[in-house]
């Protein structure tokens, strides 16, 4: 068991024929997930790394029946590749594209909300169940297939805890890279819901940053819902605010969105919290005995 | 990207907002001028600076005379203002903003935000203008009425016409506050504005509302399709490092420690930071050089840092994920080389291929210390800095 991606997940590649996506996705296959087709505008009946290329998303699914799609579009074009995904029936988008336009995002949930699709992303690494399903830019490498179920706002992140988690042994169940934009699509709830209802599942790490308020309702949800162990970090205690850090989301504004108001949310709903990201997965390790 | 008074004010005129009359100029004479353009006897001389306490600061003078308007203005221009919001050494005064008094009935503040949490657009609206938000914020939050907008259905009359009844506002004022609310989100889309802030929106003495100050932001990841706004950015109100950084496409952010990061990712970058603060040191700055940690920006990331005059050690943290080790390694070596860097260097490098890129870096002869995971690398960046101190 994983958490939305598996063997058998059937994947489409937006923007295939690009840099990226060519060189991504030829990762991804070669880490063994199932890519069915790619989809570039103007390059239809082609065939690009063994794989058909269509004109849209539509033809892509009737022809492959994929449910995933690997979204690699630039920015400018993001926002329609994700909604075009969405109405022609594709159940989860993933998409990595730094710098999509915040008004776009708002649009974009909107109507995902309607057409009842999951969105990951934009701007983060992807998701992998180690040893069977890899979407994403992170290096299929250093993971391994085991019990821990990672979140993260942070790509380099996810990477750290991955690579900890392995160390001591845990290994993962799956890994979601939620991203570092403001407004993105899956959030911490709806990945804490799955992995605490996932068999494979023993314990979880959460990683956040400053901006926002996201840590505090994943803490909430915790409190309430989530019986397995929860280990968390959050990055950014010492960044000044009213200053973006990177992602367009990491910042303080107002007075709010601090590492210290987060972290005291966190421990007051019983995780697990650690002041320095080498500890998440020795942490992890001693709360699983 | 954070727009001027003047320049905010021009979107408003544009989109058929009420502004008090006004021009923006750098020279005392080019004040005096405008001010005899604009006529009338009150005048206020407003300093164009990124930074809002500007009133409290000295940086808006009234002027009753078009000679006190040229010898405000000569004061101003070519002076740091230091306001609360500024940074220690102030903003560059290099225009100033001419406008026409006003007589004011009564201040709000209106503003539109893109809301994280609403995952809209929300109007914030408050009849205790002309003073710090936060303050009213924090100390009677019943004064703030908020709004969300349906990212899908947009504003309607009904809902801009609410915020004006809330205001307890007069019936024609109702109607007017609708109509700036309803302009001003059109031109927050149409501008790819993340923030629209006027405080005070002010009722004058004829009962006209009009916008007196006013505070835009463009949102960085749509500058793509705003070219016309682009131009208007203003670098000499920005900080030059992170100007720099910004062109060579890298994260930089300046802060007062002595520990410099150059980091691959923003949330490790933060992290770092973190670390270092954690083991008693304190960081220089937030350097993303992205997730690829190319030579040509590390190079630059070298550069950048060795700009910043407080710094004492430079902490090197990659996480080589589908860029190996190896070439992360000989990217650093070329950087080192090249920039010529003197102060020492302590780099943790983890992924793949990372004994081959520790070697490379041992056997490089330049100096560089290595460190075998994030707390050691952390521990002797701190340690070579209090060294140094005692």
């Amino acid at each position: 068991m994983s958490v939305l991606v598996d063997a058998d997940t059937k994947v489409i590649c937006q923007g295939l024929t690009g840099k990226q996506g060519s060189f991504h996705t030829q990762e991804c296959m070669d880490y063994g997930t199932q890519f069915v087709a790619g989809v570039t505008p103007g390059r239809e009946g082609q065939e690009h790394l063994g794989l058909p290329v269509f004109g849209t998303v539509r033809e892509a699914v009737e022809v492959t029946q994929a449910t995933v799609s690997f979204c690699v579009v630039p920015a400018p074009f993001a926002a329609n590749a994700i909604l075009e995904a969405a109405t022609a029936g594709i159940e989860l988008v993933i998409c990595i594209t730094d710098g999509v336009p915040v008004f776009d995002m708002v649009e974009v949930k909107a109507r995902l909300a309607i057409e009842g699709c999951r969105l990951i992303g934009p701007n983060c690494p992807g998701i992998i169940t180690p040893g069977a399903c890899k979407i994403g830019i992170m290096p299929g490498s250093i993971h391994k297939p085991g019990r821990i179920g990672i979140i993260s706002r942070s790509g380099t992140l996810t990477y750290e805890s991955v690579f900890q988690t392995t160390n001591v042994g845990l290994g993962q169940s799956t890994c979601i890279g939620i991203g570092g934009d403001p407004i993105r699509g899956m959030d911490f709830i709806d990945c804490l819901e799955l992995f605490e209802s996932d068999p494979q599942t023993d314990g979880i790490i959460l990683v956040g940053e400053i901006g926002g308020s996201d840590e505090e309702k994943a803490a909430e949800f915790i409190k309430s819902d989530v019986s397995k162990p929860v280990v968390a970090y959050i990055a950014g205690v010492t960044a000044p605010p009213g200053k973006r850090m990177g992602h367009a989301g990491a910042i303080i504004s107002g007075g709010k969105g601090t590492a210290p108001e987060k972290f005291k949310a966190l421990e007051q709903a019983g995780v697990h919290t650690v002041r320095s990201l080498a500890d998440l997965g020795s942490t992890m390790a001693k709360v699983l005995g | 990207m954070d727009l001027h008074e003047y320049q905010s004010k021009a979107l408003f005129a544009e989109f058929g907002i009420s502004v008090p009359k006004g021009y923006v100029v750098s020279t005392a004479e080019g004040a005096r001028d405008a001010a005899k353009k604009i006529g009338g006897d009150l005048w206020v001389v407003k300093a164009q600076v990124h930074a809002g306490g500007r009133g409290k600061a000295g940086g808006i003078k009234l002027s009753k005379s078009l000679k006190e308007v040229a010898c405000n203005a000569e004061a101003l221009l070519g002076s740091q203002l230091v306001t609360q919001q500024s940074a220690v050494a102030g903003l560059p005064v290099d225009k100033v903003f001419v406008e026409e008094g006003s007589i004011i009935e009564k201040e709000l503040y209106l503003s539109l935000l893109v809301d994280r949490s609403e995952e809209a657009v929300v109007i914030v609206a408050s009849a205790a203008g002309g003073i710090d938000i936060e303050e009213v914020a924090n100390t009677s939050p019943e004064q703030i009425l908020t709004e969300a907008v349906d990212p899908l259905a947009g504003i309607t009359l009904q809902q801009a016409k609410k915020i004006g009844r809330d205001l307890n506002l007069k019936n024609s004022q109702i109607d007017e506050l609708a109509d700036i609310v309803t302009k001003l989100f059109s031109l927050m889309h149409q501008c790819d504005a993340s923030l629209i802030e006027i405080n005070p929106l002010i009722i004058n003495s004829e009962g006209r509302v009009l916008a007196l100050d006013g505070k835009i932001s463009i949102e960085d990841n749509a500058l793509f399709r705003q070219g016309r706004l682009e131009k208007w950015r203003d670098e000499a109100q920005e900080n030059p490092s992170e100007t720099e950084a910004r062109r060579h496409g890298l994260s930089y952010v300046s802060l007062d420690g002595n520990i410099a990061c150059l980091v691959n990712g923003a949330g490790l970058a933060m992290a770092t930071m973190d670390l270092i603060k954690l083991h008693g040191g304190q960081p220089a700055n937030f350097l993303d050089v992205g997730g690829g940690a190319t030579v040509e920006a590390v190079t630059s990331a070298f550069k950048i840092i060795l700009d910043n005059k407080n710094v004492e050690a430079i902490l090197v943290n990659i996480f080589g994920g589908i860029v190996r080790c190896d070439l992360i390694a000989e990217g650093i070596i070329a950087a080192v080389n090249q920039v010529g860097v003197s102060l020492p260097v302590v780099v943790r490098l983890e992924g793949t291929n990372v004994k081959e890129g520790r070697k490379l870096i041992l056997n490089s002869g330049l100096g560089i210390e290595t460190a075998k995971d994030l707390t050691e690398a952390a521990k002797k960046a701190v340690q070579i800095v209090n060294g140094s101190h005692s």
